[in-house]
C-alpha cells in the first residue's frame, strides 16, 4: 500500500546541515499496524510529516495507493491529505470549537452538506466513545478525550491510513492503553492502515503487527514484532526490548534457581507468540500426574500473542515429566529447554 | 443644577461633541479593525516560515508600520493635510479627522494581530493543513476565530488610544469633546467646560474597555 524509496530530509540553518531522515526505504502492507520506534531526535516525527509532505522530501519518492506523494502539485497535495488521517502529542484541536464542530471540520474542507455532516459527525462521535460530549469544548475534556476527539477527526473523511505521532505520549499509562484499544478496534473495524511513531517500546508490544527501529535518521531494524523482541540484533533495538522485558542477563538468577531448588527437572518455556499457549500450565498438570512449580519469568503479551519465557520446575515420576515436556513440544509453538534434569 | 455648577456649560453643545467624539471613534475603528487585520495578517502569513514566506513584502509592510507608529500623531495629521484635502474635500469636520485616525491606529493595531496571530498554536496550523485545507480557510476557520479574545482585547486598547486621538484631532478642528474642550473651555477660561469634557471622556474610555472585556471573556473558551 506504501512504498518508501530512498527518502531523504536535509534541514538547513544557520548554514548548518541535519539529515534528519536518511536514504529511507520501507514498504508498509494494506491494514497492517506499523510501528517506528526511535529515541527523541531519531527523525521520526520528521519522516511522519513527509508522508503527508508537512514537509518538503529532499529526495525520494512515496507512493501511497499507487500515487506518487512527491509529484502532486498543491491542489492535488490537499485533496490526497483528505484521505490521510492525523493524530498528534498534543492533539492539535481548534480550541473555539467544540467537540461536534472540531470532528466537523475536516469535512467542511471536504465541502460536504450540512446534513451530511451532522450524521457523520454523530456516527465519529459514537465510535470513539463520546457520546454526550458533543457540545462540550476541549478544554473541558481531559487527555484522553481530547485524543478522541483528535481520532474522530482524523477520521471523518474516512481515510486509507492514519499516521499518529507519538499519540499516546502526553497520556498517562491506563488512558495510553485505551487509546491504543480504540486504534486497534479501529484498525479492525475499518481496515484502517495505521502508521505509529512512538518512543514506547509497550506500544509497539502491545498493537503493532511489525515494526522499524529508527536510528539518526535511518531504519537500522525492522521486522514483525515478535521477531524482534526474539531477536534483537541491534544495541538500540536490544535496550528496548528491555524496557518491556527487564534486563535479559539471566545466567546467575539460573545458577540461583537450579541451587534453591534441588529437586526435579527445571525447565524454561520461550513463549513466542500464538495465543493458544495462555492456558498451558494447567493443561499440562491436568493432563499429567505431576506437579509443576513456576519458579521465575517475565511474559507479555502482543498482537500476535503471549511472549517470554518462564521457568518452571516439574516433579513427578520421570516418565510422565519426559510425556509432558513432548506434548508442549509437539503441541504448541512453545519452546522448551531443559535447564536441569531429574537427579 | 447642572447650570449652576458648569455655568458656561450648554447641554446642548455638550451633547453635540459626545456625538462627534463616538461617530469618528466608531468609524475610525471600524476601518482600523479592518487595515489592522489586513496588516496583521501580511506580516503574519509572509513571517519567516509563514504560509506565504515572503521577505521582501514582509520588509515593506513592517517598515510601513513601523514608521506610521513612529510618528506622533498630532504631527500626523498636520503631515496628511494634503491627502485628507483630497480625499475627504475639507479638512475641518468629524470627517476630516477619519483618515488620520485610520493611519494612525491601523499599524498600531496590526502589530497588536501580528502578535495575536503569532500566539495561534502551530500544531493547529499543522492540523488543518494535514486536513489539506485552503490558506483561505485556514486563515478565516482557523487564524482569526483562535486568536479572536487577542483580536477583541486589542481593538479595545485601540480604541481607547483612538479616543484620545480623536481629542488631539478635534484641537485642530475636527469637532467632538476635544474641539469643545478646547475653544469652548480653555480658550474661554471657562474651566468647568473642561472638567465636564474630560468626566464625558473618561465615561466614553470605560465603556469601551467594560464592552472589550465583556466580549472577550465570553468567547475565550480556553
Ligand atoms: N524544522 C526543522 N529545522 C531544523 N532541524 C529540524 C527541524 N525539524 C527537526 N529537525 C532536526 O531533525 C532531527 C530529527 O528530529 P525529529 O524528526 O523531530 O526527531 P524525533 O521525532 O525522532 O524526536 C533533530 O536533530 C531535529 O533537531
Ligand atoms: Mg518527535
Amino acid at each position: 500500500m506504501i512504498s518508501i524509496k530512498g527518502l531523504q530530509k536535509i534541514f538547513t540553518f544557520d548554514n548548518k546541515q541535519i539529515t534528519a531522515v536518511d536514504q529511507l526505504s520501507l514498504d508498509i502492507q494494506e491494514g497492517e499496524i506499523f510501528g517506528v520506534i526511535g529515541y527523541s531526535g531519531a527523525g521520526k516525527s520528521t519522516f511522519i510529516r513527509l508522508l503527508n509532505r508537512l514537509e518538503e522530501p529532499t529526495e525520494g519518492s512515496i507512493q501511497i495507493n499507487n500515487q506518487e506523494i512527491t509529484q502532486l502539485n498543491k491542489k492535488d497535495l490537499r485533496i490526497a491529505r483528505q484521505d490521510i488521517g492525523m493524530i498528534f502529542q498534543h492533539f492539535n484541536l481548534l480550541w473555539s470549537r467544540t467537540v461536534k464542530d472540531n470532528i466537523a471540520f475536516p469535512l467542511e474542507i471536504a465541502g460536504f452538506p450540512t446534513a451530511e455532516r451532522e450524521k457523520r459527525v454523530q456516527e465519529l462521535i459514537d465510535l470513539v466513545g463520546l457520546s454526550g460530549k458533543e457540545n462540550a469544548y476541549p478544554s473541558q475534556l481531559s487527555g484522553g478525550q481530547k485524543q478522541r476527539v483528535g481520532i474522530a477527526r482524523a477520521l471523518a473523511n474516512k481515510p486509507k491510513l492514519l499516521l499518529c505521532d507519538e499519540a499516546t505520549s502526553a497520556l498517562d499509562p491506563e488512558t495510553t492503553n485505551a487509546i491504543l484499544d480504540l486504534l486497534v478496534d479501529i484498525n479492525e473495524k475499518l481496515g484502517l492502515t495505521i502508521i505509529l511513531i512512538t518512543h514506547e517500546m509497550h506500544v509497539i508490544r502491545k498493537i503493532c503487527n511489525r515494526v522499524a527501529v529508527m536510528e539518526n535518521g535511518r531504519i537500522v531494524e525492522q521486522g514483525d514484532v515478535l521477531d524482534v523482541f526474539l531477536h534483537p540484533q541491534q544495541t538500540v533495538t536490544k535496550k528496548f526490548v528491555e524496557q518491556v522485558m527487564g534486563v535479559a542477563d539471566e545466567s546467575e538468577s539460573i545458577h540461583h534457581l537450579i541451587n534453591t531448588y534441588n529437586e526435579g527437572r527445571i525447565i524454561r518455556l520461550h513463549f513466542i507468540g500464538e495465543t493458544t499457549n495462555q492456558a498451558l500450565i494447567s493443561q499440562v498438570a491436568k493432563a499429567y500426574p505431576i506437579d509443576i512449580n513456576i519458579l521465575q519469568g517475565k511474559i507479555t503479551q502482543t498482537q500476535r500473542g503471549a511472549y517470554g519465557t518462564l521457568f518452571v520446575q516439574l516433579k513427578g515420576d520421570s516418565s510422565d515429566m519426559e510425556e509432558a515436556v513432548t506434548f508442549i513440544q509437539k503441541n504448541t509453538s512453545v519452546e522448551v529447554e531443559v535447564i536441569r534434569d531429574a537427579h | 443644577m447642572l447650570t449652576n455648577l458648569f455655568p458656561a456649560l450648554k447641554l446642548e453643545e455638550l451633547w453635540q461633541a459626545t456625538y462627534e467624539t463616538f461617530y469618528m471613534t466608531i468609524l475610525a475603528l471600524v476601518g482600523t479593525f479592518i487595515f489592522g487585520i489586513l496588516l496583521g495578517l501580511l506580516l503574519y502569513l509572509t513571517m519567516r516560515g509563514g504560509i506565504w514566506e515572503n521577505k521582501f513584502i514582509n520588509l515593506i509592510v513592517a517598515s510601513f508600520v513601523n514608521i506610521f507608529r513612529a510618528i506622533p500623531f498630532i504631527i500626523l495629521i498636520l503631515l496628511l493635510f494634503p491627502f485628507t484635502n483630497f480625499l475627504m474635500g475639507t479638512i475641518r469636520g468629524p470627517n476630516a479627522a477619519l483618515p488620520a485616525l485610520i493611519i494612525g491606529a491601523a499599524p498600531f493595531y496590526g502589530r497588536l494581530v501580528e502578535i495575536a496571530l503569532k500566539e495561534v498554536d502551530k500544531g493547529v496550523v499543522e492540523a488543518s493543513k494535514a486536513m489539506g485545507a485552503k490558506t483561505r480557510t485556514i486563515i478565516f476557520r482557523v487564524l482569526l476565530p483562535e486568536s479572536m479574545p487577542a483580536l477583541i482585547s486589542g481593538i479595545t486598547v485601540t480604541a481607547i488610544a483612538l479616543i484620545g486621538y480623536t481629542a488631539m484631532a478635534g484641537v485642530i478642528g475636527a469637532g467632538g469633546l476635544g474641539n469643545y474642550a478646547y475653544y469652548f473651555g480653555f480658550q474661554r477660561r471657562d474651566f468647568d467646560v473642561v472638567l465636564v469634557c474630560t468626566i464625558v471622556i473618561v465615561v466614553i474610555v470605560f465603556i469601551f474597555q467594560f464592552i472589550g472585556d465583556y466580549i472577550a471573556n465570553k468567547i475565550d473558551k480556553r
